[in-house]
């Protein structure tokens, strides 16, 4: 009985070895042999940065990989360098990467050359939602209102949002388009940022994520008009006096016909063989049962498709064929 | 006073025997994350953050902000032995504090360094305890346009003092700014001064910079003057710390500016950077040596890590108040409270009191044991410098090698740091003033960044930056500051007039 | 280095250097307004474009490196920059670390500084086989151990670590 095991388990690594060596796909399934190296195109402390750390941590707290999670920023060139680097990583497993719109948005705009195809699809973790946000002390209780003034205002309007010619702005002229009116797009550094400027006045409004500008709500400060979802956010947790997200409408519903979501998902590097993907699919599969999981989903008010395989790189696609419409409408493409 | 029963609360919540042993811990990391290039304060708490999952969220910011602590000791060790700045804010730490180490007065640098980082930080630290509901209100007033007065003035205040020849200095300063502008403008997004070549991408960063420029040159100008510290045969004194703070007390006026500087650049929040480098270029103005700032002068190091620390502590402020984070380290900061679900804003004062007044005192106790740690070093660290150079030069270039590829994990970054090296080696011996460099690769995009924001929301147009009295106040000082040695030297004509 | 032009050690002239510096850093002017009139050096309604402010460092650079050279140009100065002996030292330090970035890419950080250390030491120190075999193996590891495994920094790696298994 112990021999036959023994028995077994030589011949499982026999084949793992033949396997790696042959083409032909291997009987057993793939587990990483060395650390896993987690690319965030993004800087230290900015939401996509927040939730691979906090996978990092789940996976090491609840031992869901026998190898380390490595977690590596490469922000540089609006995450263009992070998305190079796993493009020229061919055939290396052992590197994962997550993506925030910029997967879509960096090569258009600056013509750094890389593209969604160049990377193996694994799964979308969840959905980042958009709310369009007006200062407390804002005239504007509605989102008709506020559409109205800022006609009338004839592109004096200025809303804030992070990066240049990244999701915020994006959603910018996407308003712009279906509603008509013109604002100042203003670009901060980080969503921290842009919600402290909504609050002191500096602009008049912005397009933050749920978690960027709770707490000013909660405080009293800022005003949610109405969420770039298509049905409004499950959940019912009391924020600001008797409203909680739930009781944000869509933007639709209010006559905005603009909707937003941003991919939180993961790619491996190309030339990845369908038992590795599976092997991570499997990975976050646990990640997202975790408490910590459900935490940060709740914290951030999270829209929590999971999708993997085709019905991911087809979303995917839609995604990045939507992002060159509008980004070529506004005149984002790069002119080389 | 209630913040008063707040904060005894939150110093039993933080003399927990096992928050005592995170708080040590954590200062323990902190100084080797400073001390080592490359694990900066940023990175080094990003990469413990997941350590910190299993504690409980008072404990966990416990152990970071330790870490940030002892990261913000730590960047003082290597400028002042090696004059290589760990991090932006203790460039202006190896002005004065490296040719003191070169004279066999590393002790007394260290131990200036050290007690002025902590004079600096407990000041913020009263000044969040007094009044924070205040200066998170003072923060709010801060558009584009103040932020970019905020930094002409810190750039005015250093500018416009050096010996070298004008030309030299803003030939070495427009240089500073060309590079950051390098890579991404982040105004645009789109690539500019890259020329198609993807390693450009990332841009120059700073520490790259310094490094070569500072850590490498520094290690050729040592070897050309033939292999051997200046200050090898110093003596180690176990008594230095005391001798150095019976000194101390006499750069009182210099400590306490530096402070209220400090605090003014953290919470605005341009950060510690700029408040160091400011806060050097004024005590070297105001004071009576400060023609000999630069050779080594004990209060050319009090100025700028005083206010350095002074900044990262008060900057922490508009981090729990209002969500923004002060800097790089305060971001990941942020990064942290978010994942142990506690909500960084105006209500966390309100909601989370155990929590915030546990990091307040965290604040004061973690000073104190960083203060002591680190004292208890300095003996040790003089001895680092009477290590033969030939065993400590190549074990120096192999950190920096390290340092400057881990900023983006590129070897192409190695390459640079050695080409800055020898461009530092050769601008030094031909005269060009490095700070001026460094300062505009440090802050230059930032600088651009809210100049751009502010004429964005002016509609191109610049009266912007004299539109209200905050924003035409600071600029006010920013150029007399920029004109300051003019105006000195007028006002002295005039006054001898009479007498002529 | 002050005053060595009548002294027996000769070396290249500060002047010398001093206009290539200007010359150099002249043409990184050029450059930098090239770069900056590709990425549009206008004022639109949206405010300055990417290369406007780079347009103008540039010029500045340009401007200050054009008085520079005309200063050393004319500088009457006749000092050394250095004696040859100096900058023999110098380049000491500069070779062996430039072979040290060259191999990185290729033998890993580890190993390439293993051999920048005994180099160094050997070369430069001279220093007995037993200290050098001791400090050159000693610094890698710890520096391994370190970012490696404690902070879970990944290092540039070659055939060595490939081997191990890393």
């Amino acid at each position: 009985m112990f021999n036959a095991r023994i028995c077994a388990r030589s011949f499982l690594g026999a084949a793992l070895l033949i396997g790696s060596f042959a083409a032909a796909p291997a009987v057993a399934a793939w587990e990483p042999t060395r650390p896993v190296e987690f690319i965030i195109p993004a800087g230290t402390g900015g939401g996509a940065d927040i939730m691979a750390r906090t996978i990092q941590g789940i996976v090491t707290k609840h031992n869901l990989m026998k190898q380390p999670m490595v977690v590596i920023n490469k922000a540089g060139g609006a995450g263009g360098e992070g998305f190079l680097d796993v493009k020229n990583s061919r055939n290396n497993p052992h590197k994962i990467v997550i993506t925030l719109s910029n997967l879509f948005t960096t090569p258009l705009a600056t013509g750094i050359p890389f593209s969604y195809k160049d990377l193996t699809p694994v799964a979308m973790l969840a959905l980042d939602e958009f709310i369009l946000w007006v200062n407390a002390s804002s005239p504007h209780k509605t989102v008709k209102d506020f559409l109205a003034a800022a006609k009338a205002a004839n592109g004096t309007f200025k809303m804030g949002g992070t990066g240049s010619k990244q999701e915020d702005q994006i959603i910018t002229e996407a308003i712009q388009k279906s509603s008509g009116a013109k604002f100042i797009y203003i670009p901060q550094s980080g969503g921290g940022a842009v919600a402290v400027q909504l609050v002191g006045g500096h602009i008049d409004s912005t397009v933050n994520n749920p978690n960027e500008a709770v707490s000013h709500w909660r405080g009293g400060s800022v005003r949610p008009l109405c969420v770039f979802d298509s049905k409004p956010l499950p959940y019912d947790e009391k924020i600001a006096g008797d409203l909680g997200w739930n009781s944000v409408p869509t933007c639709k519903s209010q006559g905005l016909d603009t909707e937003y979501l941003m991919l939180r998902g993961i790619f491996m590097s190309p030339g990845a063989t369908k038992d590795q993907v599976e092997y991570y699919i499997e990975l976050f599969k646990k990640v997202r049962a975790t408490p910590e999981w459900a935490d940060l989903m709740k914290s951030g008010a999270f829209n929590q498709t999971f999708m993997v395989g085709d019905e991911y790189a087809k979303w995917v696609a839609v995604e990045e064929k939507r992002h060159q419409d509008l980004m070529k409408d506004a005149g984002f493409l790069a002119s080389q | 006073m209630e913040e008063i029963g707040n904060l005894f609360t939150g110093f039993a919540t933080v003399l927990r025997p096992f928050n005592i042993m995170v708080m040590v811990l954590g200062i323990v990391l902190g100084v080797v994350i400073g001390v080592l290039p490359g694990l900066g304060g940023a990175n080094g708490v990003a990469i413990l953050l997941p350590l910190t999952f299993s504690m409980s969220p008072t404990s966990a910011i416990i152990m970071l902000s330790c870490i940030y602590w002892g990261a913000l000791f730590g960047g003082a060790i290597t400028s002042i032995l090696f004059n290589i700045p760990g991090e932006p804010w203790s460039v202006a730490t190896t002005f004065d504090g490296h040719p003191m180490a070169q004279q066999g007065k590393a002790g007394e640098a260290l131990t200036a360094a050290f007690t002025s980082s902590f004079v600096g930080a407990l000041f913020a630290v009263v000044v969040i305890t007094l009044i924070a509901p205040l200066v998170a209100k003072f923060a709010l007033q801060f558009g584009p346009a103040e932020k970019f007065a905020v930094y002409f003035l810190a750039f005015c205040s250093f500018v416009g003092m050096s010996k070298e020849p004008p030309s030299k200095t803003v030939a070495a300063m427009m240089i500073g700014f060309a590079l950051a502008s390098v890579g991404l403008d982040s105004m645009t997004g789109q690539l500019r001064l890259t020329f198609g070549i993807e390693t450009l991408l990332t841009g120059f960063d700073f520490l790259i910079a310094v490094i070569g420029l500072f850590g490498i040159g520094e290690i050729l100008l040592t070897m050309e003057e033939g292999l051997s510290f200046k200050g090898k045969s110093a003596k180690i004194n176990a008594r230095v710390v005391w001798e150095t703070w019976k000194e101390l007390p006499r750069y009182w006026v210099t400590s306490l500016r530096s402070c209220i500087i400090g605090c003014w650049m953290g919470v605005t929040p341009a950060g510690a950077t700029p408040a160091s480098f400011m806060s050097y270029g004024i005590a070297k103005r105001l004071s009576k040596r400060g023609r000999n700032f630069g050779n080594g002068e004990i209060e050319g190091v009090v100025a700028p890590e005083t206010a350095a620390h002074a900044a990262g502590t008060s900057a922490l402020l508009p981090m729990l108040a209002l969500g923004v984070p002060g800097s790089p380290t305060a971001a990941v900061l942020l990064g942290g409270l978010l994942i142990w679900g506690l909500q960084p804003g105006p209500m966390l004062f309100v909601e989370q009191k155990d929590f915030v007044w546990g990091l307040i005192a965290s604040m004061y106790l973690g000073n104190i044991v960083g203060l002591i740690i680190v004292l208890t070093t300095v003996p040790l660290l003089a001895a680092i410098l009477r290590i033969p150079f030939s065993i400590i030069a190549p074990i120096i270039l192999v950190l920096c090698a390290i340092g400057a590829y881990t900023v983006h994990n590129s070897t192409f970054d190695v390459v640079m740091m050695l080409v800055f090296g020898v461009v530092g080696y050769l601008l030094k011996k031909c005269n060009y003033p490095l700070a001026p460099l460094v300062l505009a690769i440090v802050l230059g995009d930032k600088a651009e960044e809210a100049f751009r924001q502010s004429l964005l929301a002016s509609q191109g147009s610049l009266g912007i930056f004299w539109s209200n009295g905050l924003v035409g106040t600071i600029m006010a000082l920013g150029l007399i500051a920029l004109f300051w040695t003019a105006i000195q030297t007028g006002w002295t004509r005039l006054a001898a007039k009479p007498a002529v | 280095m002050s005053d060595h032009a009548s002294g027996g050690d000769a070396g290249p002239s500060h002047r010398v250097v001093e206009l290539g510096v200007a010359a150099v850093m002249a043409a990184l002017g050029v450059v930098v307004i090239i770069g900056a009139m590709r990425a549009g050096i206008g004022w639109g309604a949206e405010g300055p474009k990417a290369g406007f402010l780079p347009f103008y460092f540039g010029l500045f650079i340009l401007g200050a490196s054009l008085i520079n050279f005309i200063q050393a140009w004319f500088d009457p100065g006749r000092k050394l920059f250095a004696d040859w002996s100096q900058l023999r030292q110098v380049m000491s330090v500069v070779i062996p670390t430039t072979v040290y970035v060259a191999i990185i890419p290729w033998l890993g950080i580890y190993v390439s500084s293993f051999l920048l250390i005994a180099v160094f030491m050997r070369w430069l120190g001279q220093y007995g086989w037993r200290m050098v075999a001791l400090l050159s193996v000693a610094v890698p590891v710890l520096a391994f151990v370190v970012f490696e495994r404690w902070f879970m920094v990944p290092l540039p790696k070659g055939f060595l670590e490939e081997l191990l298994g890393y």
